[in-house]
């Protein structure tokens, strides 16, 4: 099964809302996942900053590595938020693997935090505050394990570059093969699991200086299986189902937002739903949405 | 029955609101009306997208349902006149017995599935595998339909105003599938047929009753090529 949410805002005005309407949409989908939860939220960046989402076991004294690294930290349970200068990233990473291999960096960007969680999805996030924040897109995921086991790092979303996410509902049957391609064109995997496979075949897309919509395209010609993806990037949102259509979906748009839930169910308590366009995306059909700079 | 008797026992719609009220006492209520019962008028509120509304309903009853449904709305219908003010998700009137289930937006995938009679009208869109292994429903859809739709389909009637996805009447047994639109292909053993006076007069019909503006001139019918209904040793390859 597994569960899916998407809020992308073209009103600015309802940004500080953004982290409640994720987070009611992330609750209704729990019966589709009660596994573990996660979410990626685009906040706001800071020129010449960027932003790591870092993961620790409890107890771990963040506060001390920030002390130590000279940089503003925002603690979120067992995840924590440090935001250093874009030309310290590889020091700082270097720094982080040699010193402390406890400390997972779970994500990196300009605007992108991303934390996730094993629990029913109401407490993974109520444990980091999702319902307090804002940005201008969120992507929210509910997870009933079928490729990998229930563990942190398996919960969605997946992130394996700058600002890119991607949350799954579905299950690939190529990853292992797309995955020792990937390895031989130098990205890495942390885990077995089948959608940090497509994440990473996305993010080499990307790298590889192809668009989103380009790089969902041509996902369709490589992963076999069956999927819908909601993706993230640091301007846009991305919607891809499987040609065959196993997995639901449904969206919403309006002149305020695009949302995208696997039921109607988890659109059903936002903003002027009752006149929203909604749909169901077409099978191999790429959506993209894109806000201005 | 005197008209004074009448008054007495004329029943005023039922309300039903299922943000009062779990969905749960709503199904105890439908399923404990007899067939005799003067609570023949029933409104659901607030469905809010729940799962199984007014499912297994045996009795001749009107329920409006105002909003949109999610999975399996109105599915075994045996008698009641189910209409949806909204869209609906996956499987409505699913397995549907008899009765009239009419849905006033869109459907999701496997609408009709597997239904063994009644009429299902979709005033908007179908999804994937609308009417996938039917066995004598009636469903007639205004806008289109996606993949795989009539797969299997045994027996019964599918009517298209709009156009198909790929692999329209997939493994078709002996349903009649009407379609005024283009399908974007037809899948294995389905083919266009000649309509006779006997098809018409059910295309005329089915229209009539669902309420569809269109001329029964303007479809076509497909049906099934039967070359897969025995095993033929040259398909041997493809099994």
């Amino acid at each position: 099964m597994c569960g899916i949410a998407g809020l992308f805002l073209k009103n600015r005005a309802l940004e500080p809302e953004l982290g409640a309407m994720t987070a009611a949409m992330l609750e209704v989908l729990t019966d589709r996942g009660p596994d573990s939860a996660g979410f990626a939220i685009y906040g706001e960046g800071t020129a010449g900053f960027m932003k790591f989402t870092l993961r620790a076991p409890v107890g771990f004294d963040f506060p001390a590595l920030a002390h130590e690294l000279q940089v503003a930290v925002t603690l979120r349970d067992d995840h924590a938020v440090i935001q250093i200068p874009v030309a310290r990233e590889a020091e700082v990473r270097r720094h982080l693997t040699a010193s402390y291999p406890m400390v997972a960096v779970v994500a990196s960007g300009t605007r992108m935090e991303l934390f996730k969680g094993v629990g029913l999805p109401a407490l993974v996030s109520k444990r980091f505050g999702l319902a307090g924040m804002s940005g201008s897109h969120a992507i929210a995921h509910t997870r009933m394990a079928t490729e990998s086991a229930v563990t942190t790092q398996g919960a969605h979303p997946f992130s394996t570059g700058p600002d890119q996410c991607l949350v799954h509902n579905g299950s690939l049957s190529n990853h292992n093969d797309i995955r020792r391609t990937l390895i031989r064109e130098n990205m890495s995997f942390e885990t077995q699991n089948d959608t940090e496979v497509a994440a990473g075949f996305l993010s080499w897309k990307l790298r590889e200086g192809v668009k989103l919509d380009a790089a969902l395209t041509a996902a369709l010609d490589t992963l076999d299986g069956f999927y819908t993806f909601v993706v993230g990037t640091e301007s846009g949102f991305g919607v891809l189902r499987d040609p065959v259509a196993c997995k639901p979906a449904v969206m919403a748009e309006t002149d305020d937002y695009v949302a995208f839930g696997s039921e109607y169910r988890a659109l059903v308590d936002l903003p002027g739903i009752s006149k929203a366009k909604l749909f169901e995306p077409e099978p191999a059909k790429v959506y993209f949405w894109e806000r201005a700079a | 029955m005197s008209s004074a008797l009448k008054e007495m026992t004329r029943s005023e719609p039922v309300t039903f609101d299922l943000t009062a009220e779990p969905l749960r006492n709503l199904s105890i209520a439908l399923h404990a009306l007899i067939p005799q019962t003067n609570q023949t008028s029933w409104q659901i509120l607030n469905p809010r997208g729940q799962h199984a509304l007014a499912v297994g309903v045996t009795v001749p009853v009107t329920i409006q349902i105002d909003g949109h449904v999610g999975y399996y709305c109105a599915g075994m219908n045996d008698g009641a006149v189910i209409t949806i003010e909204g869209n609906a998700g996956p499987g409505v009137a699913e397995n549907m017995m008899s009765g009239i289930v009419h849905v006033k937006g869109d459907a999701s995938q496997a609408a009709g599935a597997t239904a063994h009679g009644g009429l299902l009208i979709i005033d908007g869109n179908a999804s994937a595998r609308c009417g996938i292994s039917m066995k004598g429903i009636d469903i007639v859809v205004k806008g289109s339909v996606g993949h795989m739709s009539a797969f299997m389909a045994q027996s019964g009637n599918l009517v298209i105003l709009g156009d198909t996805g790929e692999a329209l009447g997939d493994s078709l047994y002996e349903a009649r599938i009407f379609c005024a639109g283009t399908p974007a292909s037809l899948g294995a053993d389905c083919e266009e047929k000649p309509m006779t006076p006997n098809d018409k007069v059910i295309l005329v019909d089915l229209l009539q009753r669902a309420g569809a503006q269109a001329e029964a001139d303007d479809f076509k019918l497909y049906g099934s090529a039967r070359t897969l209904y025995h095993f033929h040793v040259d398909n041997a390859g493809a099994y």
